[in-house]
């Protein structure tokens, strides 16, 4: 690798970033054109990428990355295979369409700029995911796709729908990649690295280790819910209410393949085992589905896409769980058509909705001679998503049925549900791509256009990929495919389908595809209704159910809130003194630490007089009916606590004391005065009863406390220090003055800042009662 | 006597909870005074007694003698008094002020900041 290699890598990786911190300033600059500059971002990192083509085909591998925590062993680090190129350069690759095509519909929307930011955002993320080693790295990254992904649905944050949509994603994927994260610290544990490059080579480790169930049943509810297997599948669809350029970047090409890229990725380590192989091919089988039925029951073209993207979701992760190695090549050569074909659909929905101003499938026709450019890229991706030859999609499909069909139980069952769910796929390809543009001309809300050239760039491109991949087929196979498969099985593996039908029994199953597809396609709208009658009849689905555990939580957060905040000072208080008292006791009874008999010495007769008198100031607080009363009592217990003080040697406080105690009740009768209150408030029996017991516990807790505290040997270090220094060093012989004005003077002047803040506080609490009292006369 | 000016100290504390446990604000800033003359008993009790001598240090000797009073927890006490009349005086403003707005000084009808009929927040998005 040459010098300073990696540190171009980085560049690349983090270019998106700092596009989308300048995507703002260029959209005020140049308008919705800064599209055309912004593209070069994702188009310096694609041809960044596309540089490692050919050492990585040789079967190497680009790392790099530099040190994060080392102590704890982890790295900013990336490690780029087969695998994690080919998704680098489908996100970057369809990043430059998808920026030009954003450029073209949101043409106009004053937040133009703000999309292009959360676009190249996710860019960024989405980049950084693949390629990421280290588990904390791919972690951060698959959570900043969430939250992305939240800030691109909610986009249109006025309306309910988008807002909803935002946060059933958020709340789907994000909560998703805690248990990814759970799954990557068991992983961690279990084999001891936080690299994904040495995980590789620990898969018997991993297989073999107790927690291997645990482990991977966290990280599929991690990939499960990012790739929208059901019933996690709802927010998909839902998700649509982004703006379509969203819809076709994150929520068909890359984002949701982030959870495929993740079993892919894990393959080698804890792929293969009967646990595997069961579960992603029935939850696959059963997305595939469910996915391709309700799509044809949608009149919505978005929505009909979106619930085949949940459909080709699905056959990815049968084909990843089917474990086969041909099922690889499939899942690989599928990944790869679909991204290509549906990206290109998504943006040819968007592009029909911006011409004519609905996507309503029952409400266009005849847009053949209005959108001609259009219709093209929408052919020829319907093509490819048919599987026809010569297309891209046709090899996937006869990999696909050369890796399932067998003399098996297994393999005919999951032959039949892969038939099945392409034909029906087969047909929402040409409602989506024949549909709106043959028949009559119908009547649209807007005057029928062709779109400009920033929205046909990218399908047309897009499209046309899908034809050319198809037609180098070999060339494609060895620089793309093939290195992806090996990085993928972990092992040297060479894809040979090519576009020219041969045959045999996948030839059959694609010709069965066929005809089963094109019924589907004749009998759409009757199929339509027989489907949503069926569904009607199922009840409501996990959609709803998500927003009953929302209110649910919400309420259950409410009565919550309400129970531990009633809003009354005195509970708050009651629980406070409670927990004081308990945390004083329990310690002393639970450990055994209630001290032992005091020793009652019998006091003196001034200290003796002077403690009852303190007592008695008290009890006439206490027991003081009207508050006048309580507050001159209040003066007795303070004086006798100074007179305390200056028996005990502490003439000091007890002058400070005489004066404080002399004020507060100055100030306090004065206050009194000016409040014109009933005299007595007096409370009811049962809150004395509960309030005294709480008070008692906490005299009793303190006095338990004090007792054990001077029963041991005294540490008379700090007195001695200062009583041994305060003359020979800071030069005073009053010993508290010393400690107070020197040894600890910065605690003085904090002291000093504290009385200076209550001060103006209380001058500000004044002045504002009278600009009141002035602005309201 | 340290178990004596325990018991006191305890004393004190029940005394300023049970007060400041009072609906009425008057009664809880008088149950605060009382909580910072009993924090102050705790510290001179947790540095223990010396009767009479207080920690000055003659003419002509260089240190403190042996009998004299320990000095910290004197200057921590002095120190606390001071704040704890900051405290009250703040509170005593405060009290007045929020009486003065309100109306009440008992504090189950302040519920200027939860109020008692607070509506429920939305249940979504």
């Amino acid at each position: 690798m040459i010098a300073g290699a990696a540190d171009l890598t980085f560049l690349a990786l983090s270019l998106p970033f700092v596009a989308a911190c300048l995507a703002p300033v260029l959209f005020r600059l140049f308008g919705h054109r800064a599209a055309w500059l912004l593209a070069l971002a994702p188009a310096v990192s694609f041809l960044h990428l596309a540089g490692f083509i050919a050492e990585v085909a040789r079967g190497e591998t680009v790392t790099g990355g530099y040190a994060w925590v080392p102590s704890y062993n982890l790295s900013f680090s990336w490690y780029i295979d087969g695998l994690a190129l080919v998704f680098g350069l489908l996100i970057t690759g369809i990043g430059v369409l998808v920026v030009l095509y954003a450029g073209g519909y949101l043409k106009g929307h004053p937040q133009q700029g703000r999309f292009f930011s959360f676009l190249m955002m996710f860019m960024g993320a989405m980049l950084g995911l693949v390629v990421s080693d280290s588990f904390l790295m791919l972690f951060v990254f698959w959570e900043l796709t969430s939250i992305t992904s939240f800030l691109l649905i909610g986009f249109d944050h006025e309306r309910p729908a988008a807002r909803r949509a935002a946060l059933q994603a958020l709340l789907v994927t994000g909560g998703g990649g805690l248990f990814l994260l759970a799954g990557l610290l068991m992983i961690w544990n279990i084999a001891d690295v936080t690299q994904m490059s040495l995980l590789l080579s620990y898969g018997e480790v991993v297989k073999a280790s107790p927690y291997y169930l645990a482990a991977l049943l966290l990280v599929l509810v991690g990939a499960f819910t990012k790739s929208a297997q059901f019933p996690f599948h709802v927010w998909l669809p839902n998700a649509m209410e982004a703006p379509t350029p969203v819809s076709a970047y994150l929520h068909s090409a890359t984002m949701v393949k982030a959870g495929v890229y993740l079993l892919m990725r894990l393959y080698p380590a804890m792929g293969g085992t009967p646990v595997w192989e069961i579960l992603l091919p029935v939850f696959g089988g059963g997305t595939l589905l469910t996915g391709a039925l309700m799509a044809l029951r949608q009149t919505d073209l978005k929505l009909m896409l979106a619930y085949t993207t949940v459909a080709s979701l699905g056959l990815l992760v049968l084909l990843v769980g089917f474990g086969s190695p041909y099922a690889i090549e499939a899942a690989v050569l599928y990944l790869v058509g679909h991204s290509l074909f549906k990206g290109a659909l998504f943006m040819v929905a968007g592009a029909i909705d911006h011409g004519t101003g609905t996507r309503d499938l029952t409400r266009l026709g005849g847009l053949r001679r209005a959108m001609p450019v259009t219709f093209a890229a929408a052919l020829l991706a319907a093509l490819s998503m048919a599987g026809l030859p010569p297309f891209f999609g046709f090899l996937a499909k006869e990999e696909i049925y050369l890796a399932l069909a067998a003399g098996n139980l297994r393999s005919i069952l999951f032959t039949i549900v892969a038939v099945a769910g392409n034909a029906l796929m087969f047909a929402a390809a040409f409602a989506v791509a024949l549909k709106p543009f043959l028949g009559e001309s119908r009547q649209t809300l807007k005057h029928p256009h062709e779109a400009p050239a920033l929205m046909w760039i990218g399908p047309l491109v897009l499209a046309l990929a899908g034809l050319a991949a198809a037609l180098v087929s070999t060339a494609f196979h060895a620089a793309i495919s093939s290195p992806m498969a090996s990085a993928v099985r972990g092992e040297a593996t060479a894809i040979a389908v090519g576009p020219m039908p041969h045959v045999g029994l996948p030839l059959a199953l694609s010709a069965a595809t066929i005809l089963l597809g094109l019924a589907a396609y004749r009998l759409l709208d009757r199929l339509r209704d027989a489907l949503a009658r069926f569904f009607q009849a199922l009840g409501p689905g996990p959609d709803q159910g998500f927003d009953e555990v929302l209110e649910a939580l919400v309420a259950c957060a409410v009565k919550v809130t309400r129970f531990v905040q009633p809003g009354r000072l005195d509970i708050y208080l009651s629980v406070t003194f409670a927990a004081v008292a308990a945390v004083l006791l329990l310690p002393l009874f639970l450990w055994g630490e209630a001290p032992s008999e005091p020793a009652f010495a019998w006091p003196s007769l001034s200290e003796l007089a002077m403690l009852l008198i303190a007592v008695i100031g008290l009890a006439a607080v206490l027991v003081a009916v009207d508050r006048l009363t309580a507050i001159v009592a209040l003066g007795i217990q303070g004086f006798a606590v100074a007179v305390l003080f200056l028996l005990f040697g502490a003439p000091d406080l007890a002058f400070t004391q005489f004066m404080i105690e002399t004020l507060s009740v100055v100030i306090l009768a004065l206050v009194m005065t000016r409040l014109r209150l009933h005299a007595s408030d007096r409370r009811p029996a049962g809150q004395r009863l509960a309030d005294g017991a709480v008070a008692l516990g906490c005299g009793l807790g303190l006095t338990l406390l004090l007792l054990k505290a001077t029963e041991g040997v005294f540490d008379t270090a700090l007195g001695d220090f200062f009583g041994s220094y305060s003359k020979v060093i800071a030069h005073g012989a009053n010993v508290v003055n010393v400690i107070i004005v020197d040894f600890r003077g910065t605690d003085t002047l904090g002291e000093i800042a504290v009385v200076l803040a209550a001060g103006m506080a209380i001058l500000a609490l004044i002045r504002l009662g009278k600009t009141q009292k002035q602005s309201g006369k | 006597m340290e178990a004596w000016f325990s018991l006191l100290a305890g004393l004190f504390f029940a005394a300023a909870v049970y007060l400041i446990l009072s609906k009425h604000l008057i009664r809880t800033l008088i149950g605060i005074v009382l909580l910072g003359n009993a924090v102050n008993l705790t510290l001179l009790v947790a540095g223990r007694l010396t009767r009479e001598v207080p920690p000055i240090i003659a003419d002509g000797l260089d240190r403190l003698p042996g009998n004299a009073a320990n000095p910290l927890p004197q200057a921590l006490i002095l120190t606390a008094i001071v704040i704890s009349f900051s405290l009250f005086a703040f509170l005593l403003v405060l009290a007045y002020r929020a009486y003065r707005v309100l109306g009440t000084d008992d504090t189950d009808r302040m519920r200027f900041a939860e109020p008692v009929d607070e509506p429920a927040p939305p249940k979504g998005y």
